[in-house]
């Protein structure tokens, strides 16, 4: 057992690591914590990561991966949370890509899979629907074969940034009188310009508009834009969930979190000491980084053990729990840190285009919204009830 | 021992709730709030015909005689439908002052317009680097003639831009921190030298940055002893986190019923999800957390006149589990709705903003927790 890097590992981090130096935009700044970045800006270091052949590390080589460990893997996402970068979204990159190269035809890969790996491409996931939530397999949007086309119809809900998507991967039922409502699903692919695809956007409780309705009326889709086989689709969708999983740790991002957090909680005042010098706050944050110390290695751990050639198992569930109750342990005391300016509704204040009356420091810009959204993480990929759930069948066999 | 309200306090109960169930449901509360004005003074003028903005001032004064367990309920109440009109600023703060320590010729200027709803207050205490203290000021009133000169920055002032006065604390003497040399002052809200920037919160209120340039103030704008006011400055932050611990139980209520309700309804695996075990024990603890809630906000009321030290500290204790509770109530109300709760369609991401706000509103569960074991 070893927690070193070798002389080899280092040297690739100081690669990687000047390479971000030199590459990442400048403009983005501290881009992983802001609320408010436009589309262009989401895809910004996805390109220019896809023209260096860095943006889906992990994928096998023959499709554009770069060969690299999970240990170097590791060491990239350290080094891009470092800058706080804001990583490629994962609906092509961690979705549907692995799910193309792995169950797709001949056809599918060469026509998607270049756009993935550019970023030109943009993705969304359309699983969820009003009725269909945790449980999934209850979905009813249906896809009727009509000659070479399927004719589909339905309405998917929370997909998360359909307003600026080219593509959307949806899983729709084929088969209604199958046995199990597992077994009549098909994952079907689906250009969003197509007639009959209609997203209405929602609005989020921190004002902001991530996620939207998408309306599929008569949308008929070519049948080539099947992946796999008819029917199957839930086997593929369960094959990317644990994918999805798997990164969700965000173990890296939190890190660097972490240490914003102390920046912030040195520059407020408590009895005019600085607030991390107060025990009870001190406390928390020190709480948090063992919390997160147990995560790395637990991820580390099912890193190690799929480099052994184990699939990410059930295991991947304890990274999901811990790591979103972290990112949202973390939201939470940035903004008990920032005391009263965690009030003021940021995203609606007007620039006043001078600093003659600022409103509260700059860090606390977007604290409150930025914990009100990250309630989502223990929501989404899989509920944290539900992911418990399958740790007491799958682990505990209960 | 009685837990029990009068017939007249059962019946101000009543008209609110009315009041509250037919004009202030969430839809109407949200374009009331998204509104240019982001209050409605016709629900303002509304309160004051009731009775309610004169209910805690004495008949002398022009109010009913009320204290403060109706101030508890009028809370309570304002809580369930997330109310945004300024109350507590101006009834439970600046009435506070007039009536604890305001001079005649005080209460005579000012309580008749706050029980007739035509005089709106914002109390500016807390200031960019002073967190939660009270004493901790940098904002100044120089002594100048009969008069004093304000100078200074108060941040996340709640009701400011609907107020038509501020009752401000600031510095007459003393180092930054020290108790002695606060001071109160009365202000009008539009007096030369007082610089606003105003914003909306997001738990649908509205507040201001409030910067005093050299505001020239009468000297019978001083509400109080001169230097000496911060036992006054405590004992009104007392009565306020008493109302919003009043406030916090009603929000809690709501959400945990409307949590309940959708536990019911919404079904997935063939059944209700209130059918799961590990969410009916959720929906339990959040019952259990606002139970405890109720019963330490009627302690704090109740001790509102006791001694200065047993006050302050059962004060304390209310706003660090009513904080606690507020916190537990909030996040699992939106964990159980999954992603209904993100949206803003529903209600009761209304209510989880206003609780997560209210818990740090007169200090956090940290900085009350630590004047509870000061005062042990
Ligand atoms: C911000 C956001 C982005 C999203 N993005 C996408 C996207 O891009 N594409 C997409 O397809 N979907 C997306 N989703 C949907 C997400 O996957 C669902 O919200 C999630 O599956 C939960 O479903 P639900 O919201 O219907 O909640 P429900 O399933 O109705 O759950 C409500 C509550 O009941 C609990 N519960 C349910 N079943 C059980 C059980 N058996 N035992 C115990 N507790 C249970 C849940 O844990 C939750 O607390 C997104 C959601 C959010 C909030």
């Amino acid at each position: 057992m070893n927690l070193e890097f070798t002389a080899d590992e280092l040297a690739f981090r100081d690669e990687v690591r000047s390479f971000i130096e030199e590459n990442y935009p400048k403009h983005l700044g501290d881009a992983g914590m802001r609320e408010d970045m436009s589309p262009e800006d989401m895809v910004a270091w996805h390109k220019i990561l896809g023209e260096k052949g860095w943006s889906v590390p992990s994928w096998p080589e023959q499709y554009g991966g770069t060969g690299w460990t999970p240990t170097q893997r590791y060491i990239w996402l350290e080094e891009n949370a470092r800058v706080n970068a804001f990583m490629p979204l994962p609906f092509g990159v961690s979705m549907v890509g692995p799910v193309i190269y792995t169950f797709g035809s001949e056809e599918q890969k060469e026509r998607h899979l270049p756009g993935i790996r550019s970023g030109d491409v943009w993705w969304c996931q359309g699983y969820s629907e009003p009725g269909a939530g945790s449980d999934l397999a209850s979905l009813k949007t249906t896809a009727v074969r009509d000659g070479d086309h399927y004719v589909i119809n339905g309405q998917k809900t929370w997909t998360t940034l359909a307003q600026y998507a080219d593509w959307g991967f949806f899983l729709c039922r084929t088969d209604p009188d199958a046995a199990k409502p597992q077994e009549g699903i098909s994952f079907i692919l689906i250009d969003m310009k197509t007639p009959g695809v209609e997203v209405r956007p929602i609005k989020l409780i921190d004002g902001g508009y991530e996620v939207n309705e998408t309306w599929l009326t008569d949308v008929r889709v070519p049948v080539e834009n099947l992946v796999g086989e008819e029917n199957k689709g839930w086997t593929y969708a369960k094959f990317l969930l644990a994918h999805e999983r798997s990164g969700i740790a965000g173990v890296a991002r939190s890190k660097r979190a972490v240490e914003k957090l102390r920046e912030i909680a040195g520059k407020e005042l408590l009895d005019g000491e600085p607030l991390i010098e107060d025990l009870d706050f001190a406390r928390k944050v020190s709480q948090l980084e063992i919390d997160l110390a147990a995560l790395e290695i637990t991820e580390l751990r099912t890193l190690a053990g799929e480099q052994a050639g184990k699939g990410p198992g059930p295991e991947s569930s304890i990274l999901k729990i811990k790591g979103t109750e972290i990112q949202q342990r973390l939201t939470e005391l940035t903004l008990e840190a920032v005391g009263n300016y965690g009030a003021p509704m940021y995203g609606q204040i007007e620039d006043s285009g001078s600093n003659q009356y600022p409103i509260g420091p700059d860090y606390a810009q977007h604290s409150a919204a930025t914990y009100f959204n990250m309630r989502k993480t223990s929501i989404y990929g899989g509920s944290n009830e539900i992911q418990r759930n399958i740790i007491t069948k799958m682990i505990l066999g209960l | 021992m009685d837990f029990n309200f009068t017939e007249e306090q059962e019946m101000v109960r009543d008209g609110l709730s009315r009041l509250v169930r037919e004009q202030y449901d969430w839809e109407t509360r949200r374009s009331a709030v998204e509104s240019d004005a982001g209050w409605r003074p016709e629900i303002w003028a509304q309160l004051a015909e009731l009775g309610i903005l004169g209910m805690p001032f004495s008949e002398e004064d022009g109010g009913f005689g009320g204290g403060a367990v109706d101030a508890m309920i009028v809370m309570e109440e304002f809580g369930k439908g997330l109310v945004v009109e300024p109350f507590l600023p101006t009834v439970v703060c600046a009435g506070g002052f007039l009536k604890h320590a305001g001079t005649d010729a005080q209460r005579e200027e000012h309580i008749g317009g706050i029980v007739d709803g035509s005089r709106v207050y914002a109390f500016a205490y807390a200031e960019p680097r002073g967190r939660y203290d009270l004493a901790d000021l940098q904002t100044t009133a120089k002594k100048d003639g009969d008069g004093y000169v304000l100078n200074g920055h108060k941040a996340v002032v709640v009701g400011a831009p609907w107020a038509s006065h501020l009752v401000v604390t600031a510095r007459t003497s003393g180092g930054q921190r020290e108790r002695d040399g606060v001071s109160v002052f009365v202000v009008a809200n539009d007096a030369e030298g007082v610089v606003r920037r105003d914003y909306p919160t997001v738990d649908g209120r509205r507040a201001s940055e409030v910067y005093f340039e050299n505001v020239s103030v009468p000297a019978d704008a001083l509400i109080g002893e001169e230097g000496g006011a911060l036992p006054l400055v405590e004992q009104v932050a007392d009565e306020a986190v008493a109302a919003l611990c009043a406030e916090a139980c009603g929000a809690m209520k709501v959400a945990h019923a409307m949590t309940v309700d959708y536990s019911r309804q919404r079904k997935q695996f063939g059944v209700p999800i209130g059918k799961f075990q590990v969410l009916q024990h959720r929906m339990v603890d959040m019952f259990t957390e606002y139970e405890q809630s109720v019963s330490m906000t009627y302690l704090a009321t109740l001790k509102l006149d006791a001694p200065e030290k047993e006050r302050k500290r059962t004060a304390s204790a209310a706003k660090v589990r009513i904080g606690q509770a507020a916190r537990f109530v909030g996040q699992e109300a939106i964990q159980i709705h999954g992603g209904m709760g993100m949206t803003d369609e529903l209600a009761i991401g209304s209510y989880f903003k206003r609780l997560t706000i209210l818990s740090s509103e007169f200090g956090d569960v940290d900085h009350h927790m630590k004047r509870h074991i000061a005062l042990a």
